[in-house]
């Protein structure tokens, strides 16, 4: 483990020294410190550069029962004194909360797998950019009608991230993030479309080649031009797999402590029961070495571990920090912060499979705005895609609604395919929907 | 004990003066210092550069379950150089307060601009200031036990009310924020900036169906303003008349159709229809729905359209954006006519035109951009009772959740947390929420009566562009539109 580490673990101790000296019985502290270049290019020249340099540290004690939490970016000794006094003042203020408090120490981690996180890239904001540049060219000579452009942004992160509470747990680790991107404009018939692609990775020779990342997105663009919207109508929708990750992203926090425990959850006391088709596997990967979901232990510091959360369409497991489990009278589930890599099964159909299994109906490839009820599971977002017949995509459609019931929409899932989506947290195939309400002009 | 309501208002050299003494004096930092970093940076061909010091000092209080769960409290101080060359931007930031540091990233960032004749420090025309808000800190205007009682009290009075209620959560939420704008010109401004906010959400149980509601306020002003007019305990008492009305609820319609909206936070509408497409930077890069359309129809004869930062101590208001410019009422849309875009200093001078005061940034860590402050449509002629009771069949939608636009094709969408059913000119069953969707050039021209009852919403609002959120306000009378896709589930 690096100095620089070593060196930050000293700084939460003292935090932590310090709120006990502050009269805390127990603390928590954190800090993060990120270093990053962001630059953009656009129509072949550079338009921004940025250099970031971001630090943080936050503490939250507990005074018996009672808790407050206090944060900074300033790093120095009179800050830390400061910051952990404005958390025990608003510790003093705050009620009895008979389940607050550090996670119960058996749950803490006490194995640190080496997750592969940590691949800097030494680029300069010249070589970035040209590595912009070229994405966006390829972007741009695509196809005639791509008109104009958002331009093209190459991105690269480095942290640090040290954690560690009154029960003796004190660990950091080093990680990074690297990503590209492109977006551009194409032009028919007097209207604009405008569609994106990017690639995320902890190592930069895991990113999409640039020149890969700029034809996709000029594809995606041109393929949406001459869009019209649909008649009301219902019919089945296909989620491609980078929208179909919102979906499990719904049912994630629908069996989360939080919305659990407040009742405002359309999952309340699902636990054991069928809540997708049979087919439907879903299970939570912490440990995969560089994927950028991974982490050895929660936000809190408990042991994270594989598990499955739902096994042939019944939910095995919720998403719980220390908190939550007590107030439902249960165990952390290391969720703490959210979950770690979870994914979804695939079945074998690849995408082309998948639309001839739609046969005739919606294919949605991007969702606008927040329409969704998390209490009743009520669904209603603004959509676009492609209106597909005998499997085989016809035009490109847009300013439609597509509508629906989480809790039947999980229940009525087809298909998942195997056209699994791996940039984010949540990782699934498209996933077909038997039905959904369609409305349009 | 005593609080002050309100210090008296300040002058700007007051402010000035406050400012640097909070933010320059304790890092040893001092205005020749400024004048250093700035002189470093205008060594190559710059149109134009900035330094921007910010201070800012949050807490947040959270009532659930019946017990103040927790608070947080958190200061954060830093500063962000930047260079703008023709279209290109360089930019850094620091949160250490500190000359070498500030050289740095000044050395950084004006790689950007092409090397040559030093750039001059012009004296660009200043716009007289006016201050809209008290400058007064919100954290300070309580004390801490004061907060507690407050949300204690708006949970009892709210528990009081429906014997259905599962969940009460209140929350309180506070900023005090000091800026310091240092520009080439030499000009040195600075702006205090109070903000609160405070909403509350409610869990309605019957039958084993449950709902949600929840309404909240704020302004840029001090706590006091929650405890005017027990403002807080009518949140509570707004948001369990929502979760009761959604108790009630059938499924929505499907399907284009005649939709009336209520008047103030429906104001949504035109933030993400036309606010988004007619900022300065998308209509400068030819990138909006709206580009090249000044001068033409994009709404009916009805249809005016401001955006202003001058209201006083609304949310979003502002009396000098993070570019030290002046802001003011800008028109929009005057009588269905495109008049104008809203811009920062660098869209403005790339279009030929003055910066309007639109130019905002989340904080030092971010670079400014075009954003909306308020925007609102003026009052119409009409009773808004008369114009539900020209619709036959229709949707009536009073309050929203979130919205979103694509800037480039225009479609927006907004949704209704709230909404009725309009049969034969009558509000009649409450239908459960739907996102509405449109197509931000053509919509307003589809206005068809619009009410005398403009109202302002009541001050929660955040609006996020490329990852930087900002305070905004919205505001309308009722309108009617004959025409916008409604996203029910009953076809």
């Amino acid at each position: 483990m690096s100095k620089e580490v070593n060196e930050l673990k000293n700084l939460v101790q003292d935090l932590l020294d310090e709120s006990s000296k502050q009269g805390a019985s127990s603390a928590e502290a954190g800090l993060s410190i990120d270093n990053g270049l962001s630059v953009n290019a656009r129509l072949g020249e550079v338009e921004t550069i940025e250099h970031h340099c971001d630090q943080s540290l936050g503490v939250t004690v507990y005074i018996g029962q009672k808790k407050g939490s206090a944060s900074t970016n300033d790093f120095s000794a009179k800050s830390i004194k400061e910051t952990v006094k404005a958390a025990c003042s608003i510790a003093s203020f705050s009620s009895e909360d008979k389940y607050a408090g550090l996670p119960d120490k058996d749950m803490l981690a006490t194995e640190f797998p080496e997750l592969d996180r940590f691949h800097p890239w030494d680029i300069d904001a010249e070589s970035a950019i040209d590595l912009a540049i070229e994405c966006e060219d390829a972007a741009r000579s695509y196809h005639d009608d791509i008109t104009n452009s958002e331009g093209a942004s190459v991105s690269s992160h480095q942290g640090i991230r040290v954690m560690g509470n009154s029960l003796g747990f004190l660990q950091g680790y080093q990680a990074t993030r690297h990503s590209m991107s492109c977006s551009v404009i194409g032009e028919r018939d007097d209207s604009m479309q405008r569609d994106y692609w990017y690639s995320v990775s902890r190592q930069a020779g895991k990113l999409e080649p640039a020149k890969e990342i700029g034809l996709k997105a000029a594809e995606r663009t041109i393929n949406r031009l001459a869009a019209r919207s649909l008649t009301t109508r219902q019919c089945p929708v296909l989620y491609s797999a980078e929208v179909a990750s919102g979906l499990i992203g719904s049912l994630v926090s629908a069996i989360s402590g939080g919305s659990l425990y407040r009742k405002s959850s359309f999952l309340l006391d699902a636990l054991d029961t069928q809540i997708l088709p049979e087919f439907i596997h879903i299970h939570e990967q912490p440990h995969l070495k560089m994927a950028l979901g991974s982490a050895a232990y929660d936000s809190e510091g408990v042991a994270t571990a594989a598990r499955d959360i739902v096994t042939d369409g019944i939910l095995k497991g919720y998403v719980l920090s220390s908190y939550s489990a007590r107030k439902l009278g249960t165990k952390t589930t290391g969720n703490a912060g959210g979950v770690h890599n979870l994914t979804v099964d695939t079945g074998e159909n690849d995408f082309a499979a998948m639309l001839k299994q739609l046969d005739t109906g919606l294919l949605v490839t991007e969702l606008m705005g927040s329409g969704v009820n998390q209490v009743t599971g009520d669904y209603s977002r603004g959509a676009s895609g492609f209106w597909v017949e005998n499997g085989q995509i016809q035009y490109p459609v847009e300013e439609i609604t597509i509508a629906g019931n989480l809790k039947d929409m999980y229940k009525n899932m087809v298909s998942v395919g195997n056209d699994v989506d791996y940039r984010g947290n949540i990782r699934t195939g498209s996933i077909l929907i038997e039905q959904m309400s369609i409305a349009g002009e | 004990m005593f609080y002050p309501q309100f210090q008296l208002l300040k002058s700007p050299m007051d402010i000035l003066n406050q400012v640097k003494q909070s933010i320059l004096v304790p890092y040893g930092m001092q205005e020749n210092d400024i004048d250093q970093i700035m002189d470093s940076m205008l060594t190559a061909t710059v149109d134009n550069a900035d330094i921007y010091f910010q201070s800012s000092h949050f807490e947040s209080w959270v009532l659930e379950g019946g017990i103040v769960k927790e608070g947080s409290h958190s200061i954060e101080q830093g500063a962000g150089v930047r260079v703008v060359s023709g279209e290109k931007t360089g930019f850094a930031y620091s949160d250490q307060i500190e000359l070498a540091v500030l050289l740095k990233a000044a050395s950084n960032v004006k790689a950007i601009a092409r090397q040559g004749q030093n750039a001059q420090r012009k004296v660009e025309d200043v716009k007289k200031r006016t201050d809209y808000y008290q400058v007064t800190n919100p954290l300070k205007s309580l004390a801490d036990q004061e907060k507690i009682n407050l949300l204690r009290k708006v949970d009892i009075e709210t528990r009081k009310l429906d014997t259905r209620i599962e969940e009460v959560i209140v929350s309180l939420v506070g900023v005090y924020e000091q800026v310091l704008v240092a520009n080439q010109d030499g000009s040195l401004v600075a702006d205090i900036r109070p903000l609160t906010r405070m909403s509350v959400s409610v869990i309605l149980e019957e039958k084993g169906k449950r709902e949600q509601g929840s309404m909240g306020g704020g302004a840029r002003t001090d706590y006091g303003y929650f405890l005017d007019q027990d403002k807080a305990v009518e949140y509570g008492k707004e948001a369990v008349r929502q979760a009761a009305v959604n108790l009630e609820a059938i499924d929505a319609p499907a399907g284009a159709m005649t939709v009336v909206l209520g008047p103030g936070w429906p104001g949504i509408l035109l933030h993400e229809a036309i606010g988004h497409g007619l900022e300065g930077d998308f209509n400068r890069k030819g990138t909006s729905a709206f580009s090249g359309k000044v001068g033409e129809r994009v709404g009916s004869e009805l249809c005016t359209v401001v955006d202003d930062g001058t209201l006083e101590g609304r949310r979003g208001s502002l009396s000098i954006d993070d570019e030290g410019v002046p802001t003011e009422s800008t028109m929009l849309i005057e009588k269905g006519i495109l008049k104008g875009y809203m811009q920062d200093k660098m869209n403005a001078r790339l279009m030929g035109v003055k910066s309007t005061g639109n130019g905002r940034r989340e904080s030092y860590a971010h670079i400014p951009m075009p954003r909306m402050t308020n925007t609102y449509m003026l009052p119409g002629q009409h009773d808004p009772e008369e114009i539900v009771k020209s619709v036959k069949k229709g949707l009536y939608a009073k309050n929203f959740g979130g919205g979103q636009v694509d800037i480039t094709s225009g479609k927006f969408v907004f949704s209704a947390s709230e909404a009725y059913l309009i049969e034969d000119g009558k509000i009649t069953k409450p239908v459960k929420g739907a996102t509405l969707i449109g197509n931000g050039p053509d919509v307003l021209t589809k206005v068809s009566m619009v009410g005398n009852d403009l109202e302002l919403d009541a001050g929660v609002g955040t609006c996020g562009k490329e990852g930087q959120s900002v305070p905004v306000g919205v505001g309308q009378p009722t309108i009617k539109i004959d025409g916008l896709t409604v996203g029910g589930t009953s076809v």
